[in-house]
C-alpha cells in the first residue's frame, strides 16, 4: 500500500512499472471493516438527517462518506490516506466550533432568544389561550369513525360538561362548533363517554400521539363564538381563547384587550415591546445583530474595565503559575539528583503525591482549607488572614495552589532532563576550574532551558485557560465592589463562563464575541511564545 | 499496524463524537412520561411516579440532573431532547416563559393554596403544578441561648452571646453572598427588591437596593458583619454542619434543615427570624416548588394528564412527603401534617408572614448582584456605595 516515490529513493515509478503490492490480508480486512462502518453510518445517519431537515450536516455526511471511500479504495490519493483523518477530526472538534462561536458573536442568542421569530409568536400565540372565567371543564373522548385509521383522524370530541347534571353528550369537529350530539346513543359512565356506535374511541396512547393535531383543531365553543374548545389531558378538555394574536400586516402583537406590541429596537435586538418600553415576557428571537456585541465590549466602559482588569489578571495568573513551579521543580529536581542523597527514589515518589491526587479533588479540599475561620490554613498557623475575602490575598492562595498542584509535574521533566545532561559535561567543568555554583547556572540551566522551555510555553498556554483552577477553588471570587461580572480571582475564560451561563441569565451572543476576542489574545501571544522560543532554540 | 490504530482511533473517534451530541443530560429511553428533577426530589417521586404510572398503565421514570437544572432543561427542551415534565422553584417561572420552555396549565382541583399559584404564575396564566411551599425560620438550639423566641436581632445577640456558643448565628453568607437567607434581615432594615404597583404586581422600575431603605438596611447588615455575627466563612456548605456540631446557638434556614437537624440530636425551638429593633418586621422569601409541563414534552397529553392527578387528591404529594418532608401546597396534606409532624407544619404558619419573590425572567440578574454587594458589606465594605452600585446593575439588567 505505501508508495516509496521520493525522489532520489530510486527510479521514479511510471505507471508501466508493476507496482510491489504489500496489502496484508489483516489489513484488507481492516480496511473492509472501517469502510463498511463508514458505510454503515452514513446509511444509519442520512435517513435522520433528512428527517430532522438538517441539511448542512447531510452535506457534510455524504460528503464525508464519498470522500472517504475515494481515498480509500482508489489509488489516486495516497497522501490523502495518512492526512484525511486528522484533517477530519480537526474540521469537526476545532474547526467547526470556531465557525459557530463567531457565527454567535454576531447574534442575540442567548435567554429569550434561542428560537425563530415565526416560532416564538406561534409560542406566544398559544401560550396566551386562556380558559374562560367559571367555563365548565369538559371530560372527554375522542373518535374516529369506525372504518378510518385511529391515528389520522378526521377526529370528533365527545365532551360532557362537568357541571351538567344531565349529562348531554356533546360533539365538536374541526371547523364546526360543539353542539349536541345528534347520532346513535353513546354509552357514558362515570360522566365520561366510553362508547358510540360507528366509532372507535382513541386509547389514551392515541391521543398523546395525535395530541398536537387535537391541539390545532378548531372547535368553537358553545354560545361563546370567540372562544374555543382545547383538549389538555386524555380524558379533559376546556374552554377558552387566544388572547394575544400576531397582527402580520403591523408586525406587532395585539392582545385582545387592545394593548398593541410594536416591533422596536430594545437595547441590541428587536423584540415586541410591551407598553413599558421591555421585551414582551422578555421573549426576543434569534437574530443578526451585526457588530453590536463588540461594539458593546469595546464601548461599554463598565464592561470593558472589567475584561481588561480580567486579561492583565491571567497574563499574571499564568506567568506566576509557570515560573513558581518550574522554580520549585527545578531546585528540587536539582537538589535530587546529587547522589550524596540518600534514599532518592523515596523522596521522588513522595514529591509526585501532590500529582497523584486528582485536580478536582484537590482544588476542591483545597477551597475549604482557606476558609477564614474554620479552614485548616489558618488554624494551623494560627493566623486570621481573610484569604478569600480579601482580592489580594485571594490571588496569592490561587497562585499557592497552583504551585503545590504544578510543581511535581515540574519535577519530573526538570529530573528526566537533567539525567539526559551527560556526567562529561559536568565533569568537563570541574576540570576546567568551575565551582558548584557556576556549573549549576553557566552549564546546566542553559541546557536543560533548551529541553524544557517548549513546555514551559506549553504550560503557559494552558494555565492561561485554566478554567478548573479558578471555577472550583474560588468560583472567580471575591466579589469586588461595582464590578459585578468579574470577581477578584477571575481569569479571562472564568469571566466569560460567567456571562455565557452564569448567575445573570445566558448570554451566548455576547460571550461568543469576548471568546473571539480571547481567541485573538491567545494568538496574538502565541505568535509571541514561539518568537522566543525560536530565539531560545538558537542559542544551540 | 500504525494504520490499524488510526483506524481504531478513527471509529472511536466517530462514535464518540455522535454518542457526545446527546450531552449531559440523560437519555428518555423508553418511558411514556418523563420526569426530571434535582438530587433531592428524585428519590421521593420515585415509588409514587411508579405507582401512577402502573395505574394507568404506562411506564415513567423520574431522572435526576445534578447540576443546573434550569439551564439544561431549557437547552434540552429546545433541542427536543428533554423531558416532559421539570421540577422547579417558583423563582423559574419568567426565565422559562421567556424561552418559552413551558405550556400552561389548568388547576381545576381545589384546595391548592393560593399564594402558590400566584407564585408560578405569569402573564395571567397558570404555569406550575405547585406541590410544597417553603421558607426561612429561626432554628434555636436550646442548650446554647436561654431566649427560644428573640423578639429583635439585638436580643437574639446578646442571648447567644451569654450563651457561649462558638457562633451566635449561623447564615450562610459566603463570599460570593447569599441574597435568599439574608432577604429577612434585608428587608427588615427597610430594603426592597421591587416595590408594588397598586394592584399588589412588582414595578420593576421601582429598585430599593441602592435607595434609603436598601442603604439602611445594608449599613445594618455591616454593623452585623463587625461585630462578627456575620461572616463570610459561613457558607453555604458550613452552615447547617455548624449548627448540627452545636456550634452556633442560631440557625436561619429551611424545611430542608429538619431531618440532619434531628439526626444530629440536637434539643432545638423553630421560631420566626426577628427584626432588627425599631425597624421593620423581617419578610422571609417564599418558595414554592412546582411541576411545570415542558413546551417540547413528548407526551404532552400524560404530562397534563399527570400534574392534573398530582393536585386532584394527595395520593402523590403525600407518598413524597413520606420520603422528603416538605410544607405542602394542598390544604388535605397540611391537615394530615399537623397531626403528624408539627414542627414541619410551623413553616406553614412562618409562611403567612413570608412573601413570595418576583418571578421576572431577570431574576438571576438580582440574585448575584444584591447577594455579592451583602457579602462585600459584611466584608467591611462600604454599605452606601456597594449597594448604590449593586441596585444601579440590578437596574441595568431589568430594563
Amino acid at each position: 500500500m505505501t508508495s516509496t516515490s521520493q525522489p532520489g529513493a530510486g527510479p521514479a515509478p511510471t505507471a508501466s512499472v508493476p507496482r510491489e503490492r504489500n496489502t496484508t490480508l489483516p489489513g484488507l480486512i481492516a480496511k473492509i471493516i472501517f469502510l463498511g462502518i463508514v458505510l454503515a453510518i452514513g446509511v444509519y445517519a442520512v435517513p435522520l438527517l433528512i428527517h430532522y431537515k438538517m441539511w448542512m450536516w447531510l452535506a457534510v455526511m455524504v460528503a464525508a462518506v464519498v470522500l472517504i471511500f475515494a481515498i480509500y479504495l482508489t489509488k489516486r490519493f495516497i497522501p490523502g490516506k495518512y492526512l484525511f483523518p486528522g484533517t477530519a477530526f480537526l474540521t469537526v472538534f476545532l474547526i467547526i466550533p470556531v465557525v459557530l462561536t463567531v457565527s454567535y458573536s454576531f447574534t442575540n442568542f442567548g435567554d429569550g432568544s434561542r428560537s425563530s421569530k415565526e416560532d416564538m409568536i406561534a409560542a406566544v400565540e398559544s401560550e396566551s389561550f386562556k380558559r374562560t372565567p367559571d367555563s365548565p371543564i369538559y371530560t372527554m373522548a375522542v373518535g374516529v369513525a369506525a372504518d378510518q385509521n385511529a391515528a389520522d383522524g378526521p377526529f370528533t370530541l365527545f365532551l360532557i360538561s362537568m357541571d351538567d347534571a344531565d349529562q348531554t353528550v356533546l360533539a365538536g369537529r374541526h371547523g364546526q362548533a360543539l353542539a349536541p350530539w345528534d347520532g346513535d346513543a353513546p354509552t357514558v359512565a362515570d360522566g365520561r363517554v366510553t362508547a358510540v356506535p360507528g366509532y372507535q374511541l382513541l386509547t389514551p396512547r392515541q391521543i398523546n400521539t395525535a395530541y398536537a393535531e387535537l391541539q390545532a383543531m378548531d372547535v368553537a365553543a358553545p354560545g361563546d363564538g370567540q372562544a374555543a374548545i382545547k383538549p389538555q389531558t386524555p380524558t379533559q378538555a376546556y374552554q377558552g381563547k387566544v388572547t394575544i394574536k400576531y397582527d402580520a400586516a403591523g408586525d406587532r402583537l395585539v392582545s385582545d384587550a387592545g394593548v398593541v406590541y410594536p416591533n422596536q429596537t430594545v437595547g441590541t435586538a428587536q423584540c415586541f415591546v410591551a407598553p413599558d418600553g421591555k421585551c414582551f415576557q422578555g421573549k426576543s428571537w434569534l437574530q443578526n445583530v451585526g457588530l453590536k456585541n463588540y461594539s458593546r465590549l469595546l464601548t461599554d466602559s463598565g464592561i470593558r474595565t472589567q475584561f481588561l482588569a480580567a486579561f492583565a489578571w491571567t497574563l499574571v495568573f499564568s506567568l506566576a503559575s509557570v515560573c513558581l513551579t518550574f522554580l520549585l521543580g527545578f531546585f528540587l529536581a536539582l537538589t535530587l539528583n546529587d547522589e550524596r542523597v540518600r534514599g532518592q527514589k523515596g523522596w521522588r515518589a513522595f514529591l509526585l503525591l501532590p500529582y497523584a491526587i486528582p485536580g478536582m479533588i484537590s482544588l476542591l479540599i483545597w477551597s475549604q482549607f482557606f476558609n477564614k475561620d474554620f479552614g485548616l490554613i489558618n488554624q494551623l498557623f494560627g493566623l486570621d488572614v481573610n484569604w478569600f475575602g480579601d482580592p489580594t490575598m485571594a490571588k496569592i492562595a490561587v497562585i499557592l495552589v497552583q504551585l503545590w498542584m504544578g510543581f511535581p509535574y515540574m519535577f519530573i521533566v526538570c529530573t528526566g532532563a537533567l539525567q539526559s545532561i551527560p556526567g562529561d559535561v559536568k565533569e568537563a567543568a570541574r576540570i576546567d576550574g568551575s565551582t558548584g555554583l557556576s556549573t549549576t547556572f553557566r552549564i546546566i540551566m542553559p541546557l536543560l532551558l533548551i529541553s524544557v522551555a517548549p513546555l514551559l510555553v506549553a504550560s503557559f498556554a494552558f494555565n492561561f485557560n485554566n478554567f478548573n483552577a479558578i471555577q472550583l477553588l474560588t468560583q472567580g471570587g471575591p466579589s469586588l465592589s461595582g464590578q459585578f461580572t468579574r470577581g477578584g480571582t477571575d481569569i479571562l475564560i472564568s469571566m466569560i463562563y460567567k456571562q455565557a451561563f452564569g448567575g445573570s441569565g445566558t448570554d451566548f451572543g455576547f460571550a461568543s464575541a469576548m471568546s473571539v476576542l480571547l481567541f485573538v489574545l491567545t494568538g496574538v501571544l502565541a505568535a509571541v511564545q514561539f518568537r522566543i522560543t525560536k530565539r531560545l532554540e538558537n542559542l544551540t | 499496524m500504525k494504520r490499524l490504530a488510526v483506524i481504531a482511533v478513527a471509529v472511536v473517534g466517530l462514535t464518540a463524537g455522535l454518542t457526545a451530541c446527546g450531552g449531559q443530560t440523560p437519555d428518555r429511553g423508553e418511558a411514556d412520561l418523563v420526569i426530571w428533577a434535582d438530587a433531592n426530589r428524585t428519590g421521593a417521586l420515585q415509588a409514587p411516579l411508579k405507582a401512577w404510572a402502573e395505574k394507568n398503565g404506562l411506564t415513567a421514570v423520574v431522572q435526576t440532573v445534578a447540576t443546573d437544572l434550569q439551564a439544561n432543561f431549557v437547552t434540552a427542551n429546545e433541542a427536543k431532547n428533554g423531558p416532559d415534565i421539570v421540577i422547579g422553584a417558583q423563582d423559574w417561572t419568567g426565565k422559562l416563559v421567556q424561552n418559552s420552555a413551558v405550556v400552561p396549565i389548568q388547576i381545576s382541583a381545589s384546595g391548592v393554596s393560593q399564594t402558590a399559584i400566584d407564585a408560578v404564575s405569569y402573564g395571567g396564566q397558570v404555569y406550575g403544578a405547585p406541590y410544597a411551599i417553603e421558607t426561612l425560620g429561626l432554628f434555636v438550639n436550646n442548650a446554647l441561648t436561654d431566649n427560644a423566641a428573640p423578639a429583635t436581632i439585638e436580643d437574639m445577640i446578646a442571648a447567644g452571646r451569654a450563651g457561649g456558643g462558638e457562633n451566635v448565628l449561623c447564615l450562610q453568607v459566603g463570599e460570593s453572598g447569599d441574597a435568599y437567607h439574608m432577604q429577612p434581615f434585608f428587608t427588615s432594615g427597610g430594603g426592597y427588591i421591587f416595590g408594588a404597583n397598586s394592584d399588589g404586581s412588582y414595578n420593576t422600575a421601582d429598585i430599593g437596593i441602592g435607595a434609603g431603605g436598601g442603604v439602611q438596611a445594608a449599613t445594618k447588615i455591616g454593623q452585623l458583619g463587625a461585630e462578627g455575627v456575620l461572616k463570610t466563612s459561613i457558607t453555604g456548605d458550613n452552615s447547617q454542619q455548624l449548627f448540627n456540631q452545636g456550634k452556633c446557638a442560631y440557625l436561619v434556614s429551611g424545611p430542608w434543615a429538619l431531618a440532619d437537624i434531628r439526626k444530629a440530636g440536637i434539643d432545638f425551638t423553630l421560631s420566626p427570624i426577628p427584626g432588627f429593633a425599631g425597624l421593620d418586621p423581617a419578610e422571609p422569601p417564599l418558595g414554592v416548588h412546582a411541576f411545570f409541563v415542558a413546551s417540547n414534552a413528548k407526551s404532552p397529553a400524560f404530562a397534563q394528564q399527570f400534574v392534573n392527578d398530582l393536585l386532584s387528591d394527595i395520593t402523590i404529594t403525600r407518598a413524597m412527603n413520606d420520603v422528603d418532608a416538605r410544607v405542602p401546597a394542598q390544604d388535605a396534606l397540611a391537615d394530615e401534617l399537623k397531626t403528624s409532624d408539627p414542627v414541619l407544619m410551623q413553616f406553614l404558619d412562618l409562611a403567612e408572614s413570608a412573601k413570595a419573590l418576583p418571578s421576572i425572567p431577570a431574576m438571576d440578574a438580582v440574585w448575584s448582584p444584591l447577594g455579592q454587594a451583602e457579602a462585600a458589606v459584611v466584608g467591611g465594605a462600604d454599605p452606601k456605595s456597594t449597594f448604590e452600585a449593586a441596585g444601579k446593575e440590578v437596574a441595568n439588567a431589568v430594563q
